[in-house]
């Protein structure tokens, strides 16, 4: 028994075979980024409990140059998110009919990626509105 | 049979996903760009006051405790799923580990806001 010693094909890197598992992993990996992003929310929500000083002590921290490079990343994984969230979203919710006819996929991602568009500019302007 | 809770976990992983889909790209620009570098919006609009006004409020305060738990679920989730993919097979422990980050990040988060008040 202990001899044996059969061979197992190695899966290291197995996402690099193919350009599909490498969409897929630009995919999941986004998910690191949108923790990370929570995360700064999260502190900010406890320095904002903890009162006045603390809060701006975060506030300065997210004006440092390094933060400012990080959220660049953050958002570039944010609407890559977006786009792969649609693109995906023909396989991950049910069939839908329409009239008795399938919904196309492009009609889903589509529909999707305009819905987040008016959702990101809805989100702009209500907070431009607010202190002007 | 044995009920899965995989329901469960999926759905505050879509609810987390179609939340940062929708709305994420355009807060990442307000909270971590324009407004600590003085961009485009007020320079108030993150002040403590309008903050903590803000999160006083309780639609305010919905709204900041569903973006920071749901993305953290949404996270765990996926990340939980990329450590196995990268070979490391203990689901169980893994996900122990990724689901109890959220959960604790969601317990602080409502801890925060019920503190900040009404």
């Amino acid at each position: 028994m202990s001899n044996r010693r059969p061979y197992v094909r190695s899966m290291d890197g197995w996402w690099k075979r193919d350009a599909y598992f490498m969409r897929y992993m630009a995919r999941e990996v986004t998910a690191i980024f949108v923790a990370a992003y929570a995360v700064i929310l999260l502190a900010g929500l406890v320095r904002l409990n903890q009162g006045e000083a603390a809060f701006n002590g975060w506030l300065q921290y997210l004006k440092t140059p390094w933060m400012l490079v990080f959220h660049l990343i953050v958002l570039a994984t944010f609407v890559y998110h977006t786009w792969s969230w649609f693109k995906i979203m023909p396989k991950t919710m049910p069939i839908m009919f329409v009239g008795g006819k399938r919904v196309q996929p492009g009609t889903i991602t589509g529909t999707g990626l305009a819905a987040a568009v008016v959702a990101c500019l809805a989100v702009l302007f209500i907070v431009g509105g607010m202190h002007s | 049979m044995k009920r899965s809770n995989e329901p469960i976990f999926w759905s505050l992983f879509g609810a987390g996903g179609m939340l940062a889909a929708l709305i994420g790209p355009a807060l990442v620009f307000i909270t971590g760009i324009a407004v600590p570098h003085g961009w485009i919006f007020a320079p108030d609009t993150m002040s403590y006051a309008n903050m903590h006004a803000f999160a006083q409020n309780w639609a305010g305060k919905i709204f900041l405790f569903a973006v920071v738990s749901l993305f953290l679920w949404h996270a765990a989730h996926r990340i939980a799923i990329l450590v196995h993919d990268f070979g490391i097979h203990a689901v169980t422990v893994v996900k122990l580990f990724s689901y109890g980050f959220a959960l604790v990040g969601t317990v602080v988060a409502g801890y925060a806001l019920l503190g900040i008040g009404f």
